[in-house]
């Protein structure tokens, strides 16, 4: 089953006078797993719901294979959804949810019985077909809203949370199936998702919705190393942030010692290769830094590390969630959130320590969600 | 592709060319034209032919827009020129088809303007037959199926199809009839505007008349009405709420009962509690005789009048309050209630400030309900109101009186639906955005507040004896039917049940003697039609309400709900004025109660439907449809399996309630197709106590083994939550 391209190409999306979609642009490669990650409200269901034709596009086009679908209604797009709920209909059996599809396409009976048992192999669930989907657990629910996506054999595979009604320890498990199973089929996904770990895990790409656009869109290394907005940076976790002065040059950035920070010379992620700090727009002036809090490690107040920055502040609270402690740190008015393995009481002085490559700068004049021209 | 296109222009072709253009004199289901010549013949020709052969030459016209679309066959669904063609040729011949009817009437020109235009014509036309309806309908296809090759919901022809089949029925058969009241109320008897006639009926003492407030003289029928409306609604509401709280707050033990207790006047004709009422406070009821026997108190004829009918209207309505209600306390959730105790509120201030406020909106709602209910009726004041004149009444005795005034009857049509539809609209545009209690769906946990005891004793004190009155009222008419008569005559007898119902051995086998058969075998006929055709017809509206948005949906919704709010008496008189002459002729057939129950009881089928798959999550839908299902098949496939409960709702109501209607009936039954109500009132007014109460009580047992045969056929669903699902379907054809 050879996959298929999607093209999305400005396309916005009105819900009364809402602007909900702005101007969205994806390209899906044939074969691609691509995940839609945003928090709720930024688009990404409506987008889903945009490509396969619930929801109706105000302007723009999307192609499916080069051919325009955008006006095509959701019974002729040949894409099969699975649903955050499953959508499973209780008053058939597993076996008939799978088949219904190729009934509509009036495939022979056999043949049916045939592919769905087929399905029901691939998805592990031998001997379920003839049970009742309301006497499945919510693992095997899920299954059988795949099988039922996957019979017709659609031509793109969108997944709309389909994890999100499951245990936490089954997701983990059936991250992995689902991404396997599409990559053994070869076929092109789309998948909805609001967890960060799921889309990192799942996708080949990410696209990083935001207020009806797209911040970024990525391989989940990039989008993780190389975010483009103070937005993105935060919502992949660098959400701790400072504003600094800085200045460029030779290939390093010189930070200057204020109150609540050490001088430092660091290198320039540009001609680092990787260790240094990543830097969007020129990099010099005002800038707001983004870190990770695992990225930073405390340290005690005298001690005065070589290379990195050092913050100067003062451990507010303290918790264990398991195999490092977190702490609440406030570094003049501002409170960081920094993992360390070390226990430290409450109202230490600290120094929070910042390798060069745990910081992305943004130009401070830049709005949270702009992306820096480069 | 276009395999629907096609079949639909045949049908069309077949409307114009063969079936009879106009209506045969023997019947909508006689085939007697089969043999008179059609299609050729004058009587019996089809539009083709008489436009050839005969007078009416301007029907050929319609052959164009049935033409047009010929030449657009081959085209493809996304060809502009393809939607624009059909959509013009569907508008103009729908258009055509009943704009030459309303032209040309039965006596020549409908308009006197256009016989000063035209001058004076012999061109006659009957009503539209087999031929117009099929050309009608296949022009309003042509015209959706362009609209959806636009692009309108998402192109969608099931569903546009839909939208167009339901605006037309509903446009046709409720704005229509209600338009032509007001056109009525306009004329003089001659048929000439006279804007100053309507406003002396319309201001007319006998309306208005407020003289009973100063003593002697009668009021006037609104305010009667109005008066009788606000008790009704304020006694029901209470009584409703008592109940309720008895139901859902303390651990009374027959709760189930009173579930039952309020099915029964959903099963009940609506004139037989106040036949009870007469039989047993009536001069010679019984408890009047009791009275008289045992403490001298001399029977009087206080019971026909105001407190008659309010006191049998209390009796019927609140049922409908406590169904209502129930789901109003049930959904003050406990834990509001805990928040205030534990904010150390006690049982009476944790009542007054937080649960009674809760459902203050509720209170409202069931108060209007009964408010609606008792203006529109008709049975009760007719059997109990004595000289207290309302205007359900007065409408019907303008038309069949010795006054025969259609003029009074559409003013008085006109302040009736004034009222109802006001109160309709507080209802929906007031009320709809004002409920608080909210089902989240997910389980409250947390115990319902303990009533303070003295509050409890209270309840319980309204509503045994009120509950013990229902019962006896419901005895009386089980069973009054096996006595000669009631009060005067104790004596058992089943010489009522032979007179309706009597069988006897004649000539030919066996003969139904019994005087009621017929109107029995035609009432049950015809609620067997008109229950499938209700539930579809609602159903579908409620589908297409739930799940489709659209430019106007608010009007559609507003428009199919109206008719709840228009008494069946106004229904009555609007279609026998509406529906007596050409181009739509119907009265005196099977055909216009049909059509009467259907569309009175649309609003019950779409509430059923609306409630169920509300419940149906989207998603059911959205997977049969990218799976590559059309909207239909999705429907038939996902949906209808799924609304099982719903479609049993509204077949049973719809059913029942054709059975027991009387208002909008009375005007419309014939000798040949008398219904059981009319009947049953026929015989009261004769003071046959005896066999209308026989034929009442069987009707009843009828309408029980109906409800149970109909549960079996349809079959319950076998889904978890099947309960909760029947529940508020039923929650939904109360509220």
């Amino acid at each position: 089953m050879p996959g298929e391209s999607l093209t999305v190409d400005h396309v916005a999306v009105d819900y009364g006078t809402l602007r909900v979609l702005q101007d969205v642009s994806l390209d899906v490669a044939p074969g691609e797993f691509i995940a839609l990650l945003g928090a709720s409200g930024c688009g990404k269901t409506t987008l889903l719901r945009a490509i396969s034709g619930f929801v109706k596009v105000a302007s723009g086009r999307i192609l499916l294979s080069g051919q325009d679908i955008t006006s095509a209604p959701p019974d002729k797009r040949q894409m099969a959804m699975v649903f955050q709920s499953y959508a499973l209909w209780p008053h058939m059996t597993a076996a008939q949810n799978i088949g219904y599809g190729l009934k509509l396409r009036k495939v022979p009976r056999a043949e049916i019985s045939r592919r769905v048992d087929e399905m029901l192999a691939l998805l592990g669930l031998e001997g379920f077909g003839e049970r009742s989907v309301t006497k499945l657990s919510g693992g095997q629910r899920q299954r059988v809203a795949l099988g039922r996506a996957l019979a017709i054999g659609p031509r793109i595979l969108l997944l709309d949370e389909p994890l999100s009604n499951l245990d936490a320890r089954i997701r983990q498990s059936v991250r992995h199936e689902i991404k396997a199973l599409q990559a053994q089929l070869g076929i092109t996904a789309i998948h909805v998702t609001h967890d960060r770990e799921e889309a990192m895990v799942m996708a080949d790409r990410i696209a990083i919705l935001d207020a009806g656009n797209v911040a970024q869109l990525g391989s989940p290394e990039e989008v993780y190393n190389r975010p483009v907005s103070p937005f993105v940076a935060a919502f992949m976790g660098a959400d701790n942030e400072i504003r600094l002065r800085v200045e460029r040059r030779n290939g390093e950035i010189h930070i200057p010692a204020s109150d609540h920070n050490d001088a430092a010379v660091l290198l320039d992620g540009e001609s680092a290769n990787g260790d240094g700090v990543h830097v969007v727009g020129p990099g010099c002036g005002d800038v707001v830094a983004h870190f990770r809090g695992e990225a930073a490690t405390l340290i005690a107040a005298g001690e005065r590390p070589p290379g990195g920055l050092v913050l100067r502040g003062r451990v507010r609270q303290m918790s264990y969630p398991g195999g490092i402690y977190r702490y609440a740190v406030d570094v003049g008015d501002r409170r960081f959130m920094v993992d360390d393995p070390r226990r430290i009481e409450v109202g230490e002085s600290v120094g929070i320590s910042l390798p060069a490559a745990a910081l992305h700068l943004y130009p401070a004049e830049l709005g949270r969600h702009e992306v820096a021209e480069e | 592709m276009n395999r629907s296109l096609q079949l639909w222009l045949a049908f069309g072709w077949i409307g114009f060319a063969l079936l009879p253009w106009y209506v045969a004199d023997r019947g909508f289901w006689s085939f007697g034209w089969l043999g008179s010549g059609a299609p050729f013949s004058s009587d019996a020709g089809s539009a083709l032919f008489l436009g050839l052969l005969h007078e009416p030459t301007w029907l050929l016209f319609l052959a164009v827009p049935l033409l047009a679309p010929l030449a657009v066959l081959g085209r493809e669904r996304s060809d502009p020129v393809f939607a624009r063609t059909l959509i013009l040729s569907g508008a103009v011949g729908f258009a055509y088809v009943f704009l030459q009817g309303f032209t040309i009437g039965i006596d020549g020109w409908e308009f006197p303007g256009l016989e000063a235009l035209f001058g004076p014509t012999d061109l006659r036309q009957a009503g539209m037959g087999y031929g117009a309806i099929l050309a009608a309908a296949t022009f309003l296809f042509l015209l959706t199926t362009g609209i959806a090759a636009k692009g309108a919901i998402n192109g969608d022809r099931f569903v546009v199809g839909s939208i167009g089949l339901i605006v037309a029925a509903v446009a046709i058969f409720i704005f229509f009839p209600v338009f032509r009241i007001l056109i009525s109320a306009l004329q003089d008897n001659d048929g000439a505007f006279a804007v100053r006639v309507f406003f002396e009926k319309l201001f007319d003492r006998r309306i208005w008349g407020v003289g009973c407030l100063g003593g002697g003289v009668r009021c006037g029928v609104a305010w009667n009405s109005f008066l009788l409306a606000v008790l009704t609604g304020l006694s029901s509401t209470i009584l409703g709420l008592v109940f309720a709280v008895i139901a859902t707050r303390t651990r009374f033990r027959a709760k189930r009962l009173l579930r039952v207790l309020t099915m029964l006047p959903i099963i009940t004709p609506p004139f037989v509690i106040g036949l009870a009422i007469i039989l047993l406070f009536g001069r010679a009821g019984l408890v009047s005789q009791f009275l008289w026997d045992v403490i001298g108190l001399r029977p009087t004829r206080w019971i026909f009048g105001l407190p008659g009918i309010w006191f049998a209207q209390t009796l019927a309505f609140t049922p409908i309050a406590f169904l209502v209600l129930i789901g109003v306390v049930e959904g003050v959730s406990p834990s509001m209630e805990e928040a205030a105790q534990t904010l150390r509120a006690g049982r009476w201030r944790t009542l007054s400030s937080i649960s009674f406020p809760l459902i203050r909106p509720g209170l409202a709602n069931a108060f209007l309900l009964g408010f609606i209910e008792s203006l529109a009726d008709f049975g009760n004041p007719l059997v109990l109101g004595g000289n207290y004149d309302v205007m359900s009444t007065e409408i019907f005795f303008a038309i069949v009186g010795a006054q025969n005034d259609q003029g009074r009857a559409a003013v008085l049509a006109i302040v009736l639906l004034f009222f109802t539809l006001s109160a309709f609209l507080a209802q929906r545009l007031w009320l709809g955005r004002k409920s608080y209690t909210t089902v989240t769906g997910k389980g409250d946990s947390g115990r319902p507040l303990r009533l303070p005891p003295a509050l409890t004793a209270g309840l319980y004190g309204v509503a045994l004896p009120w509950a013990a009155l229902t019962v006896v009222i419901y005895v009386i008419i089980m069973f009054g039917g096996f006595v000669e008569l009631l009060g005067r005559n104790n004596s058992l007898t089943l010489r009522h049940f032979i007179d309706t119902f009597g069988i006897t051995r004649g000539q030919f086998g066996l003969v139904f003697s019994g005087l009621a058969w017929n109107s029995f075998f035609t009432t049950i006929w015809i609620a067997a039609v008109s229950a499938p055709l209700t539930a579809g017809i609602g159903l579908l509206t409620a589908y297409i309400l739930v799940r489709q948005r659209f430019f106007g949906k608010g009007v559609f919704e507003f428009g199919t709900m109206l008719s709840f709010a228009i008494p069946g008496t106004v229904i009555g008189v609007s279609y026998v004025l509406a529906f007596n002459v050409p181009p739509i002729e119907l009265t005196g057939t099977g055909v216009i109660l049909i059509i009467s129950f259907v569309f009175r009881n649309m609003p019950v089928g779409v509430r059923a439907g609306m409630a169920s798959m509300s419940q149906i999550d989207k998603s059911l839908d959205e997977a049969s449809l990218t799976l590559g299902a059309n909207s239909f098949t999705t429907v038939r496939k996902v949906i209808l399996p799924l609304l099982r409960p719903a479609i049993f709702a509204a077949l049973v109501f719809s059913f029942v309630r054709a059975m027991t209607a009387l208002s909008a009936v009375i005007f419309l039954v014939s000798a040949k197709y008398d219904m059981a109500t009319s009947f049953i009132i026929g015989r009261v007014e004769n003071g046959d106590f005896g066999q209308a109460i026989a034929y009442s009580a069987v009707l009843i047992l009828v309408m029980m083994v109906v409800i149970l045969l109909l549960q079996v056929a349809v079959g319950r669903r076998q889904i978890h939550r099947r309960e909760d699902v029947q529940g508020n379907a039923l929650e939904g054809l109360a509220g």
